[in-house]
């Protein structure tokens, strides 16, 4: 087993924290792993990424060949950009649909989303949403690792006891949050993958999960959306695009796509 | 797996210091070399070791030496244009050679990700005439750190530990060994070693230079210097060190066929190169870094009926950093690309000053105090500052080595340039800044210092600064400055035009003055 992680991002936006939940992970699964960084003037705002390498043999380099990755995971859609030849051939991309625009020159975001969802192995996830519901702003990175460990090789029990002591000085208030985004991001990316492996489609499924309440996710509901999904997409984008806001992911709005 | 540490490169020589039973560690901060100091201050008092940040890299080095001189055992690190300021001490520690084991840690920056060279340390060491270790991995950074101490003791001669920034800042488990006491004191008897006075620094040089077939000796026996016969007849052979081991091997599936050779500790194995070197027709190096062991080998005359393939053939790029793909391409398997960007043509994202950042608004009070004059120079320093050279500030036009903008403004004003501005961080100043100053003072140049005081190391993690707060007024008037001409300014937005005039004012008096900028940055605000 080798799992190759490209973690990309802006400075400052915590890359560095998951890493760190990564390589922890990784040590309490027994798998041998490398993980390079980028630290110095990078860090000041410029783009930033690590390379991080997971085997059940020993890893030789620190750096993932090009073209091998398994997953480039984002804390920014537009960075996804820069390492795409990383990607293997069936490499996956998991990344926060949120911009963060320093730069006089950042394209539009409708192009920066739209040509992510058009790549097709990619998932995208509003972190920023997921962290504010459980009044959490800071926590995006961690929305990150809950909604890429579904295509991880972990899952999100192995990530609880590393957050808590990450936190830990910063008291159980800040734990509890941290889990909750955890557990409410996770759920989110189980379902966006259930259903891309379904093979709906993917700027269908983007769309779907951006009116879907956090924390309203029903895994067993999931195929039944898929099945939806891919019975009636023009209907599904109407009644979608008719939806004000954000509604709980229940049988309700099931009837309301199918109606 | 699980009893091992998780440790960056950096932090496995730290533990590994700490085993081996340290007394003393010092270093002034320098990506990628800062971890290492970090982790050793963090855990000084466990290890009753005194650590702390030094003013530069030259004065870390001699209170490291100074351990070793009192018998115990000692670290210094630094990044390697660090050790070009270090490089006095360092030459003549080499004549000195050392008592208490002493490790001369650097880590060089290929790709310069953060630096303004990409030098290798590894021309040093031989410079100086002193053994240099070059760990591939954590675990061998950990290993070679205890063998290292080892080696300087049983030497007398202090050893340099190479890093570069791919292992400094990479991170993976470490197994470790059990921790060693630390040395007694045990000064060096009085006589002529360490007081190089001509006489006896000719007989110490004498003694280094016997030495050198020790160290000769020493490498081609050393474990790390491995020669693995082909598994498959090949017309080349690989020569390879350091960080690019892993390319070498990631690229041929960890099961090389062709025969290599694996340098990791120096002087250069001769008797291993010529090994390998007559078993084959073609030899192809792959070294990070200048083309160190390729140089040594293709020598003026080139090695006969041999070809030789690297860097300075074209064959491997001359500058920049290797990576997997670089070194398979070298080996002839081109990696196979899947995707590439759809986003065309993608902009950059380079480095900027933060949000907030106090050194913004000192330079736009400085552009707009310069925009009357039709040529203002303003020469700059390393630091976050240095950004300032980026629109949209363009406000800085050099930065060279630390301290230099102090010097170059002295002499760009002497040269006849005017107005001349210098600016700088508080910590570039006590580094090297402070001498500069001194200087200038002598001749009352014609020229303003700004020094952009935010209270601490910024672009490297926000370490202790010394000079200061009032402490840096101090220094200022200490050195000569005439106290009417220090002025203090608060780099906020709503003292722009009171910022501009006092800039001003200084530009127009005709002689040196000193504008202290000081606002905390916007990162130790974030941490308090």
């Amino acid at each position: 087993m080798k799992y190759d992680i490209v973690l990309a991002g802006v400075g400052g936006q915590g890359i560095l924290t998951i890493a760190y939940l990564l390589d922890n992970a990784a040590v309490k699964q027994g798998l041998r792993f490398k993980q390079s960084e980028v630290h110095g003037m990078a860090q000041r705002g410029g783009a930033v990424y690590s390379h991080m390498r997971l085997s059940d043999e020993t890893v030789i380099s620190d750096l993932i060949p090009q073209g091998q990755a398994d997953m480039i995971l984002g804390v920014e859609p537009l960075e996804i950009q820069r390492y795409l030849h990383y990607l293997g051939p069936e490499g996956v991309v998991v990344t926060n649909n949120q911009p963060f625009v320093n730069i006089p020159n950042y394209p539009p975001e409708e192009e920066v989303i739209g040509a992510l969802l058009r790549l097709g192995n990619t998932a995208l996830i509003d972190a920023k949403r997921i962290a504010q519901a459980s009044k959490s702003p800071r926590s995006q990175n961690v929305a990150m690792i809950g909604a890429a460990t579904p295509f991880l090789p972990f899952e999100v029990k192995d990530f609880e006891p590393i957050i808590r002591e990450v936190f830990a000085a910063k008291g159980d208030s800040v734990i509890s949050a941290n889990l909750e985004v955890l557990s409410n991001s996770y759920h989110e990316g189980l379902f966006y993958k259930t259903l891309r492996e379904m093979d709906v489609p993917n700027e269908l499924v983007y769309g779907l999960v951006g009116k879907i309440e956090v924390g309203t996710f029903e895994p067993n509901l999931a195929k039944a959306f898929g099945e939806t999904l891919i019975g009636a997409p023009d209907k599904c984008r109407e009644v979608l695009s008719s939806i004000d806001g954000e509604i709980p992911g229940d049988r309700s709005l099931l009837d309301k796509l199918s109606a | 797996m699980n009893d091992q540490m998780l440790l960056l490169g950096d932090e496995a020589v730290a533990l590994a210091a700490l085993h081996a039973g340290i007394s003393g560690a010092y270093a002034y901060p320098g990506t990628p070399s800062t971890e290492l100091f970090e982790f050793i201050d963090s855990r000084k008092e466990e290890y009753s070791v005194h650590a702390r940040w030094s003013a530069n890299e030259k004065v870390a080095y001699e209170e490291a030496l100074g351990v070793s001189y009192a018998g115990k055992r000692s670290i210094v690190s630094m990044k390697h244009v660090g050790l070009n300021v270090a490089a006095d001490p360092f030459m003549n520690s080499g004549v000195t050679g050392v008592n208490g084991g002493m490790v001369v840690f650097v880590a060089d920056d290929p790709g310069m990700h953060s630096s303004q060279n990409e030098q290798d340390s590894r021309y040093l060491a031989s410079f100086c005439l002193i053994p240099c270790l070059e760990p591939a991995n954590q675990q061998e950074a950990y290993d070679m750190t205890h063998q290292a101490f080892e080696m300087s003791e049983e030497l007398g001669l202090p050893v340099m530990l190479r890093f570069v920034t791919r292992l400094a800042h990479s991170r993976s488990g470490v197994s470790v060994e059990e921790r060693k006491p630390q040395r007694p004191l045990n000064k060096v008897p009085r006589g002529g070693q360490f007081t190089l006075l001509p006489s006896n620094a000719r007989v110490q040089y004498e003694k280094l230079t016997e030495k050198q077939p020790d160290l000769l000796a020493l490498s081609e026996s050393s474990q790390y210097n491995e020669l693995v016969a082909g598994t498959a007849r090949s017309a080349t052979g690989v020569i390879t060190s350091g960080i690019a081991y892993n390319y070498f091997m990631e690229a041929v599936g960890g099961r090389p066929r062709m025969p290599y050779l694996r340098i990791s500790q120096y002087p250069i194995p001769i008797s291993k190169v010529r090994q390998l070197v007559e078993s084959v027709s073609e030899v192809l190096i792959i070294e990070e870094g200048y083309p160190f062991v390729e140089q040594a080998l293709r020598g003026i005359v080139g090695v006969h009926g041999r070809k030789i393939r690297g860097k300075l053939d074209g064959f491997l790029p001359r500058t920049g950093e290797l990576d997997p793909a670089i070194v398979a391409n070298a080996l002839g398997s081109q990696p196979e690309v899947s995707w590439k960007p759809t986003i065309d043509p993608l902009p950059n994202r380079p480095p900027a000053l933060c949000p907030g950042c106090p050194h913004t608004d000192t330079f736009k009070a400085l552009n707009d105090a310069l925009s009357g004059y039709d040529q203002p120079t303003v020469t700059s320093d390393i630091g976050c500052y240095t950004l300032g050279f980026y629109p949209p500030l363009e406000a800085i036009e050099t930065c060279v080595d630390m301290g230099a903008s102090i010097s170059m403004a002295s002499g760009a004003s002497n040269a006849g340039l005017f107005p001349v501005v210098c600016a700088l961080g508080d910590s570039t100043f006590a580094h090297s800044g402070m001498t500069g100053l001194l200087t200038a003072v002598q001749d009352d140049d014609n020229m303003v210092v700004i020094i952009m005081d935010n209270g601490t190391v910024a672009m490297t993690g926000t370490q202790q600064t010394m000079a200061t707060g009032g402490r840096l007024e101090e220094i200022v008037k200490g050195l000569g400055v005439h106290p009417d001409h220090i002025r203090v300014i608060n780099p906020l937005s709503k003292h722009h035009e009171e910022n501009v005039k006092v800039i001003k004012e200084e530009v127009e008096h005709r002689g040196l003055s000193v504008v202290i900028s000081r606002r905390p940055c916007i990162q130790i605000r974030k941490q308090a």
